[in-house]
């Protein structure tokens, strides 16, 4: 197998990106994955049920929406992907769905993730009472505090929710109680990884399964412009999940500019950051090799943005790949600038977005798009979490 | 031939390898940990270098790397306060850590210290096999150094003859699918020890995890060559009121006595 912009190699290398970088003690059940998920996503009876409910529980096909007056202003064509729509009201189900189908198949009984600002955990624990699976969501401490709303949700649906404790007490320290807790039940459970970070096969796996938003993209674009490919495929990156599934079926189509935006927290430079591609060095983190935010001495630092979604110290190897490689093109918006693109779709075009969304829209004023442009902005998730932030910032506005 | 080979030559049965957190309890016990260890009987130590994320560890060894952290370690202050151990440590050491901070400080670079200094092999959870046959293992090969890979219950027999192949000083056999500190039946993982010992691998055998007390490490000692004690002997350290030594006496006492 070699590798694509879509495809990693035979031993999950995007590039110099990727692996399998994980104790002995891992081994067989990344093994048991890497082996199987393939054919298991391929079987006709997973593609028939995942496609169903995609349909008639998520809500997918999600709109490609023109937004008039979001063009007007900056005298282009911009569409959003409405992935707010979805059920939970963001991309993480489409891999909540893939993963929880995938572990049934694999024989597996019990379902652990990790989760930060509480989406990822909140998108598994109702797919995992959707099919009458325990489940167990670890989040840092620090977040259980923050994302009070997303934790009683989690717990309503049936999830036990655990604190991770060690560390930063946050979204990487959940990451490692998850997986110390895969280690310690080797044989009944899965982990079901948010975003396309993590050992080879989640990235390529948890891309599959977000796919499914450039795949609808093409065909929507088709109808409503006469062309399948957009000049611009715009998407905020944490980790990377909904940029992996926005960028996936243009990842081989040079024609398609793929913009990829990180949250600058108060500045790149400012030591509140989470923009790892500008700030990363090469290093492995969750058990892949990528770009990784780090003290010279290799200890994984705790980064900053105003969304928790984007708080994260890596990135998914594909993107580390994109960034190396020139193929994506990388730019990072500041706390202030998400905020004032959420309140510019608000009042432009009736549309409350997740400040990780606001992140792809602020991009708007870097890229100088021309009037005969098409741009397509995923818009990954809706802002109904974040209106503390928002109700913040209003009263700070006066 | 190296230190590691050495020993078990010399030393068949009931090898104790003790792991300690370097920089733990205080930056500079590193090397007063060792002496007390190698003092009180230990036949191998295993230093960890600590890591902000150490996903093979368990609690009680990463609130230890956190401290150790606070308190200053880092790779580069480790080697310096190994420059001269060996004028007083006479045992095997290893260092065991986590790859992204030795990405970071330069895998060949890295080696070279190692050995320069005078430490005997490494053993590295998140290097896997794939990894260490086509880049690194010939790095670490180049500065003769050991390197000791895992094995747990659930590897195929295939793989731990593949594992057995690509390590040199011993095996390390997790006694169960855990994390370090893990408080498992420890009857249960016999059968599996058993197992290993009836495949003559090339390599001793060490058991790592679970290991506690003079009652599990003779348990141990029944179907493998030694065993490894981290968590319970880095509680002692946590416990020794800053007497190190003492605690090392009466902690290694009570387990080989």
């Amino acid at each position: 197998m070699t590798a694509t912009y879509q495809q990693p190699d035979a031993q999950g290398y995007y590039g110099s990106f990727g692996g399998a970088y994980i104790p002995e003690m891992l081994h067989r059940n990344v093994e048991e994955l890497r082996s199987r998920y393939l054919e298991i996503m391929e079987e006709a009876s997973f593609q028939k049920e995942f496609q169903q409910l995609l349909r008639d529980y998520v809500g997918r096909p999600t709109p490609l929406f023109l937004a008039e007056r979001l063009s007007k202003a900056y005298n282009t064509n911009i569409y959003l992907k409405r992935e707010d729509l979805n059920h939970t009201g963001a991309h993480k189900i489409n891999n909540a769905i893939g993963q929880v189908l995938l572990a049934q198949r694999l024989g597996k009984k019990r379902i652990i993730a990790e989760t930060g600002a509480g989406q990822h955990g909140v998108a598994t624990a109702t797919v995992c009472a959707l099919k009458g699976i325990e489940c167990i969501v670890y989040m840092g401490v620090k977040d259980i505090e923050r994302q009070a709303p997303n934790v009683a949700r989690m717990k309503m649906l049936g999830a036990s929710v655990r604190p991770a404790n060690s560390g930063s007490q946050t979204l990487k320290d959940a990451t490692n109680e998850a997986i110390r807790d895969w280690i310690n039940n080797p044989s009944d459970t899965h982990y079901v990884i948010g975003s396309v970070v993590g050992p080879h096969p989640y990235p390529d796996m948890v891309a599959r399964f977000q796919s499914v938003i450039s795949a609808e993209t093409r065909s929507q674009l088709k109808a409503a412009t006469g062309s399948e490919l957009p000049g611009y495929m715009i998407a905020c990156v944490g980790g990377g999940s909904n940029a992996a599934g926005a960028f996936y079926h243009f990842l081989d189509e040079p024609k398609v500019k793929l913009v990829a935006v990180e949250a600058a927290g108060l500045g790149v430079s400012s030591g509140m950051s989470a923009a790892t591609t500008q700030l990363g060095t090469p290093g492995v983190l969750h058990g892949s090799k990528s770009l990784v935010m780090q003290t010279a001495d290799g200890q994984v630092v705790e980064p900053h943005s105003i969304s928790a979604g984007l708080d994260y110290p890596g990135i998914g190897p594909l993107h580390a790949h994109l960034f190396k490689s020139g193929r994506g093109i990388f730019l990072s918006a500041t706390d202030q600038q998400a905020l004032d693109a959420a309140f510019n779709l608000c009042k432009l075009e009736g549309i409350i977005p997740a400040l990780e969304s606001s992140h792809a829209l602020a991009a708007l004023n870097e890229l100088k798009l021309k009037a005969d442009d098409v741009a397509v902005i995923c818009l990954s998730g809706r802002g109904d979490k974040d209106l503390a932030t928002y109700m913040k910032a209003m009263e700070q506005k006066g | 031939m190296s230190r590691i080979k050495e020993l078990f030559q010399r030393k068949q049965q009931q090898v104790l390898n003790v792991y300690c957190t370097a920089g733990f309890p205080e930056l500079n016990s590193t090397l007063t940990v060792m002496q007390a260890l190698q003092n009180s009987g230990a036949d191998l130590i295993e230093l960890g270098m600590p890591y902000s994320d150490p996903l093979a560890d368990g609690p009680v060894i990463q609130a230890s790397s956190t401290q150790a952290l606070a308190n200053g370690m880092t790779i580069a202050a480790l080697f310096q306060q190994l420059e001269s151990f060996r004028d007083t440590v006479k045992v095997p050491v290893l260092l065991m850590g986590y790859m992204n901070p030795i990405l970071q400080y330069g895998f060949e670079k890295f080696c070279e210290a190692a050995a320069r200094v005078g430490v005997d092999g490494l053993i590295l959870p998140d290097l896997p096999a794939y990894e260490f046959e086509t880049e690194y293992g010939a790095i670490v090969r180049k500065y003769g150094l050991d390197f000791i890979f895992l094995v747990t219950p659930e590897t195929s027999e295939e793989r731990v003859r593949k594992l057995d192949s690509l390590s040199s000083g011993f095996l390390y056999a997790v006694s169960s699918s855990s994390t370090t500190g893990g408080d498992k039946d420890f009857t249960a993982v016999e059968n599996y020890l058993h197992r290993l010992q009836q495949m003559k691998l090339q390599n001793p055998v060490l058991v790592g995890f679970g290991i506690k007390d003079k009652s599990t490490f003779a348990s141990a000692g029944k179907y493998a060559n030694g065993a490894i004690i981290g968590t319970a002997y880095i509680k002692a350290l946590e416990e020794s009121a800053g007497d190190v030594s003492g605690a090392t006496k009466q902690f290694l006492g009570a387990i080989l006595g």
